[in-house]
């Protein structure tokens, strides 16, 4: 064999944008005040309130940012690309033209100048992690008070002596 | 540094060593058992619905750690692609005392007598199973089986009831158990199979259903596959044979020690085995029988890595067949929406199934045994939905907050043609945290496969149909490899040493003293979940072993 590609799971792409120098939002471990503005709006257009709580409130930015620092960490730098990008994308609009941008970047039909693949592995990485901020156990960040298994008439069930284990520490 | 000699050394405390190592220390062998990982229990049990052995996005708890155990992934474009343990592509089991059997859904099939016999049974009527697959009959049958199959339903534990299954092979005993009370989707399967004339019957399970073997029974969580079992009902290797093997005296288990090689003497007999121990040191433990039964990924890597005089090219691997024909299962099937809640609730899920298209299906070699499937987590059915709904947004909340408890998945294990491109070798470059090469995966599935899994797929949703869903839609076949939790077949039994690895007693063909006893050696892999036949041939060959070698005085 002559040549052979490592992906170790996921590539880490060169050029954090935005973040460099400042310091992590309040309560945050890494994602600045700008990009979690940004990805908090970008969550909620995926899973929006209604007259139930939506990615916003249950915390999935805060799923995301302590994975950012744990099991993704090779994916910080896609994800201060892609909300980089997504904050030029916005400037004009502001974040109520979120939810048209993500039709546009599933697709992959984004201007490639901001992503250069028209958006769909930023949308798809994205989404992957809301779902599981959204409907994963609150233990890792997301999922405020089972906000999503009550929504979906599965309470959770106390296990006696094992709260710890089922909750953890939000 | 070099140990006493024991009687046995045992590479693996998965679904077969524990077993092995139980017969032969009952018949009064020194025997040490190694295993990699740690020895996990009831109390490791953290019912993480994000880390877990089946959902790993978060890593999996029981084994291998993703840090320093790569594999190597060759993609149909040819590109090789270095993945961790808890990636897509790895198809990892687990590294564990119990390996997979801690953390399993616990399914006890029996396979069908043609399994056995696939190229008597179709070699003359559908001969495109044939073209390019390596598709053969055991050297054994069901009947060699059916005993060994018996003992492993008593002595680890089934629950459940295949009385009404009027396709299964003959079996002498009944279950020691009896299955678990019917959940809502049971029901209506189960009627829904009868209006269909399907025969359904209680899933044979790996798990208590009352107390047995010292342990309760199934308390009905919704943690199951995937998770170790809080209250220790379900029945593995690690909570059944190996603390009475333990409680032999002639018994030692240890953990963390990674083998990498066996190694031989100038002929075909093997001297032991060199492994690092869980302090990263070197050892080798000198043994008059070497058994390999580290699953038929690992299995290969470790025979593919013993070089030898006699086997330049890896233990057993004279003819190049070490690591071929590695197959799991091609799942298919289909997902149905009721018109009113299905949910109740109950654990484990899986409950009712059929074999009516195991075998008999027009033109196709094969096929599957169909289930209902285990309780789905709301992360595990986020991204199940029919066609045309949006995977976000409004439109997907309002879908799953209405249908997540209307949901019922049926599917089942299509059993494989295999091939000898779909394979295990060892990777010339990357090695693991010991410097030892690393298993590569390769092939795609023989085309037969994918036709019978979609036929398969298409029985489910009339099945569902049957049951009374309002809308149905079919999970069709994948390309690639499969492996995971069933791998089998990188070991063949036969009879003829040019065709096989083993011999039908899972002896290393032109060896006098080692063995290779789990998946690795089914010929093929039936069209049911495989660890009551990995079980079986473990107390048949721990027999075979004990009676064939002489114990020191």
């Amino acid at each position: 064999m002559k040549r052979r590609s490592f992906i170790a799971g996921t590539a880490a792409v060169g050029g954090a944008g935005c973040g460099r120098g400042e310091g992590p939002a309040p309560g945050y471990r890494v994602l600045t005040e700008n990009e979690i503005r940004t990805l908090d709006a970008w969550c909620e257009a995926l899973i929006p309130a209604d007259d139930a709580p939506g990615a916003s409130w249950a915390k999935v930015p805060r799923y995301i940012d302590i994975q950012l620092t744990r099991k993704f960490r090779r994916l910080l730098p896609r994800y201060r690309e892609a909300l980089a990008a997504m904050e030029r994308w916005l400037a004009a609009a502001g974040v109520e033209g979120m939810a048209a941008r993500l039709e546009l970047m599933e697709q992959g039909k984004a201007p490639r100048e901001l992503f250069a693949d028209g958006g769909k592995d930023a949308f798809e990485m994205v989404l992957a992690h809301t779902l599981q901020g959204f409907y994963g156990s609150p233990r890792h960040g997301g999922n405020r008070d089972y906000v999503s298994w009550v929504l979906l008439g599965v309470a959770p069930v106390p296990v006696r002596g094992r709260e710890q284990a089922e909750t953890g520490k939000n | 540094m070099r140990l006493p000699e024991v009687d046995a050394v045992i590479i693996g405390a998965g679904a077969a060593g524990p077993i092995v190592a139980k017969e032969l220390a009952f018949a009064g062998w020194r025997t040490v058992l190694l295993e990699r990982g740690e020895w996990n229990t009831a109390a490791d049990c953290r019912k993480d619905d994000l880390r877990n052995q089946r959902t790993s996005i978060l890593g999996h708890p029981f084994g291998p750690e993703d840090e320093g155990n790569p594999r190597v992934v060759v993609e149909r474009d040819g590109r090789l692609r270095v993945v961790e343990p808890s990636a897509g592509g790895y198809h990892n089991n687990a590294a564990c005392v119990g390996g997979g059997t801690l953390s399993y859904g616990a399914m006890a099939w029996r396979f069908h007598p043609h399994d056995f016999r696939m190229r008597t049974e179709y070699g003359t009527k559908v001969p495109a199973a044939f073209a390019d697959s390596t598709l053969e009959d055991w050297p054994i049958g069901y009947d060699d089986l059916e005993p060994y199959y018996e003992q492993a339903e008593w002595e680890i534990g089934v629950s459940g009831d295949d009385s009404t299954n009027p396709f299964r092979g003959e079996r002498k005993r009944a279950l020691p158990m009896p299955p678990l009370p019917p959940t809502r989707e049971h029901e209506i399967l189960w009627r829904g199979a009868l209006r269909a004339g399907l025969h359904p019957f209680h899933i044979p399970m790996l798990r208590n259903s009352v107390p047995y073997g010292g342990r309760p029974g199934c308390m009905r969580c919704r943690w199951c596959v995937g998770f170790a079992c809080e209250v220790d009902a379900k029945c593995g290797t690690q909570n059944t044979v190996l603390p009475r093997a333990l409680g032999t005296g002639n018994l030692t288990l240890r953990t963390g020690c990674q083998a990498q090689e066996v190694t031989m003497g100038p002929g075909g007999t093997a001297t032991g085995v060199r492994y690092f121990d869980a302090n990263g040191e070197r050892q080798e433990q000198p043994a008059r029988v070497v058994v390999v039964s580290a699953s038929a990924i690992e299995s290969a890597r470790l025979l593919l890595n013993s070089k030898s005089n006699l086997f330049p090219r890896g233990l057993g691997n004279r003819h190049d067949w070490v690591g071929r024909n590695l197959q799991g299962h091609t799942y298919t099937g289909a997902y149905g929406l009721f018109a009113d809640d299905v949910y109740d609730d109950l654990g484990p899920g899986a409950s009712v199934a059929i074999c009516d298209y195991n075998h008999g299906n027009a033109g196709m070699a094969g096929g599957a045994m169909l289930a209902n499937e285990f309780i789905r987590l709301p992360i595990q059915a986020a991204g199940i939905r029919p066609p045309g709904v949006p995977r976000w947004g409004k439109g997907h909340k309002d879908y799953f907050r209405t249908n997540y408890r209307r949901l019922v998945a049926v599917q089942g294990p299509t059993q494989e043609a295999p091939t000898f491109g779909m394979r295990v070798e060892v990777d010339a470059e990357v090695k693991d945290k010991f410097g030892i090469p690393v298993a590569r995966l390769s092939g795609l599935k023989h085309p037969h496969t994918i036709e019978v899994g979609n036929l398969m797929a298409e029985k489910a949703e009339g099945w569902l149909r049957a049951s009374g869903a309002e809308t149905t839609w079919k999970k069709g076949a994948g390309q690639g490899i499969s492996g995971g939790q069933h791998q089998a077949g990188t070991c063949r039994m036969g009879r003829d040493a040019k065709t096989s690895v083993v011999d039908e007693n899972l002896r290393i063909h032109e060896t006098e003293n080692v063995y290779v006893v789990d998946g690795s050696v089914h010929v093929t892999n039936g069209g049911f979940n495989p660890v009551l036949t990995i079980m079986a041939l473990a107390f048949r060959a721990g027999r075979h072993i004990a009676g064939a070698h002489r114990v020191r005085g």
